[in-house]
């Protein structure tokens, strides 16, 4: 009895693999088309399936060129690298006053309410006065845009950050407090280095979150000429015209940071997307 | 004692009142700000005038917007039904005991890293050139040409990119789910001689049902403010068909003149988006208790 369950499904198994058909097949035909030649594009399926008859890398080339690739994935990292620092530092410690105040005053858990309940704000009913609120404070740019990535996701980073908390005895911060040890030094050296497999999560929730998105500066940096990796795809549009491979060289681009930081990070990536979820 | 209690208050407040601040400047205030520009009849610049509720009331009679609700419904609906049965299945079969498990789990969840516009184009493609191919050979009519193309259909093309996306995301978290579930569960009602559907219904689902929530909760307020894909694989078109709520509020409200009307459309959005999720939490409460 116990033998049979633990038996390997293989019918299970190799449906399974096949099913990986529909994720590899859209990104197969993609790399396909990225490193054919126009001419090689006949009008059936085998022009945008078949191997092209010689690998080359001009697509590639031309792409980085018309889509001005460097600059726009520094402003990626650059953007999504600032806030998930920034988020770490300033939503952890929110979430530790939040989550430490809540228990002994009613003030803190408005203030935790208040903040959670950012959640169900959509993006849309913010948008239109964000853009004329970040113009006027000169915001209209990369800082505006890692500045409002702060303010949006506050409300998810607060709620794991203080429901973590509950993990984390008092009795710790205790001590240090009978050692002499001041609030600030006690968070930053006792507190935070705990929060740990927290920070990983948030991190990754953001990272995934601000990498991809495209509404925010697309109305925010519009006007500045600076584009992220999503946003040059959206810009560039009309420039790569019919020419499919010049266009799917640039998506492969744009695929390829996000793929390599999954493939190094994977198990960090699926955990903290169920950490994540399951706390939120 | 008491004095470094204070100190501990101060500290506290020293810390919570800038963050506070934040968050009302870039989120509170830009709302407040909406709502008031909803009763205005501002196009983006210039001057402008309070109308009223004449927003409002124009909203229910502007058949444009009423075509994009039903649209943004319509395919938060069926995605978050499709979504939320088939990363069911994804997840009982990838938590069950199967060969590469982590690897698979791995690419099952690839879809969710990448990002809705990028995918979108690429979707669009093989909208275009791909499955009318496909249809031609097969003799399938309403794929002859591109679905993108077609008022009718196109819905089920952005729906489709939405999916492959969503499924990946809900799957990991059923798997979590699932993986609460204590082996004894299993092996008692093993014993107990139910059969496999049966056992999964009567004693799996009811434990995971929590995640089920998340889940609903989650799909459910995406697909509702569905925008990239729209951007990538139709922006609107044809005729309106898939233009969702956010991609209107963004595109009539930015460039269209009609800053203060989509302010309008962008609060009742929240407050149906709002009135959605708590009634999902509140019903799925219930029958989390009833269990």
């Amino acid at each position: 009895m116990m033998k049979e369950k633990q038996k390997t499904n293989w019918v299970l198994t190799i449906v399974l693999i096949l099913g990986t058909v529909t994720v590899f097949f859209p990104l197969y035909m993609a790399v396909i088309i990225a490193f054919k030649k126009p001419s090689e594009m006949t009008n059936d399926v085998a022009g945008a399936l078949s191997f092209p008859k010689q690998w080359s890398f001009e697509n590639f080339r031309q792409a980085m060129e018309v889509t001005d690739f460097w600059h726009s994935l520094g402003n990626s990292l650059l953007i999504t690298l600032v806030t998930i620092v920034l988020a770490i530092l300033i939503h952890s410690i929110a979430g530790y006053v939040i989550g430490r105040g809540m228990a002994r005053r009613k003030s803190f858990r408005f203030i935790y309410l208040y903040i959670v309940s950012g959640m169900f704000v959509p993006f849309s009913i913010l948008m239109m006065p964000l853009v004329k609120q970040t113009a006027h404070m000169g915001l209209g740019n990369r800082a505006g845009v890692i500045l409002l990535y702060l303010v949006f996701y506050m409300p998810m980073n607060v709620l794991l950050y203080s429901g973590y908390l509950k993990n984390i005895p008092i009795a710790l911060e205790e001590a240090a407090d009978i050692d002499g040890a001041s609030t600030w030094t006690t968070y930053w050296k006792v507190v935070f280095p705990m929060m740990k497999p927290m920070h990983a999560t948030v991190a990754i929730l953001t990272a995934l979150g601000t990498w991809n998105d495209v509404m925010t500066p697309l109305v925010i940096m519009s006007g500045t000429g600076q584009n992220t990796l999503p946003l040059a795809q959206l810009n560039f549009q009309t420039q790569f015209g019919t020419n499919y491979n010049l266009a799917f060289a640039s998506y492969i681009l744009a695929l390829i940071p996000i793929l390599i930081f999954y493939m190094i990070c994977q198990k960090q990536i699926l955990n903290g997307v169920a950490n994540g979820a399951v706390k939120g | 004692m008491k004095k470094k209690m204070s100190n501990r208050d101060k500290t506290f407040w020293a810390v919570i009142i800038p963050v506070v601040i934040l968050f009302f400047a870039f989120n509170t205030l830009p709302m407040i700000k909406g709502v008031i520009y909803s009763f205005t009849n501002y196009k983006g610049y210039g001057t402008y005038d309070y109308v009223g509720f004449r927003n409002y009331a124009d909203l229910f009679t502007d058949s444009r917007v009423g075509k994009s609700y039903l649209f943004t419904f319509k395919y938060a609906l069926a995605g978050t039904i499709l979504v939320n049965v088939l990363s069911l299945v994804m997840a009982v079969g990838l938590n069950s005991k199967i060969r590469c498990k982590s690897a698979l789990r791995g690419i099952y969840f690839v879809p969710n890293i990448l990002g809705g516009l990028v995918i979108g184009y690429i979707f669009s493609f093989i909208f275009t050139y791909i499955l009318p191919t496909v249809g031609n050979v097969f003799h399938i009519g309403f794929l002859q040409n591109s679905i993108l193309a077609s008022e009718k259909y196109a819905w089920i093309g952005v729906l489709i990119v939405g999916v492959w996306q969503a499924v990946a995301m809900n799957t990991i978290i059923y798997i979590s789910g699932l993986q609460t579930v204590p082996e004894e569960v299993y092996e008692a009602s093993m014993l107990d001689g139910a059969s496999k559907w049966k056992q999964f219904w009567k004693v799996i689902f009811p434990l995971v049902m929590p995640f089920v929530t998340i889940n609903l909760v989650l799909s459910t307020k995406n697909f509702l403010m569905v925008f990239d894909q729209i951007m990538s694989l139709t922006k609107g078109g044809p005729a309106q068909s898939t233009e969702s709520i956010s991609y209107l509020i963004y595109k009539n409200g930015m460039d269209g003149g009609q800053f203060g009307f989509q302010s309008a459309n962008a609060v009742i959005f929240f407050i149906v988006i709002v009135a959605i999720s708590l009634f999902q939490m509140t019903v799925m409460n219930k029958k989390e208790e009833q269990l």
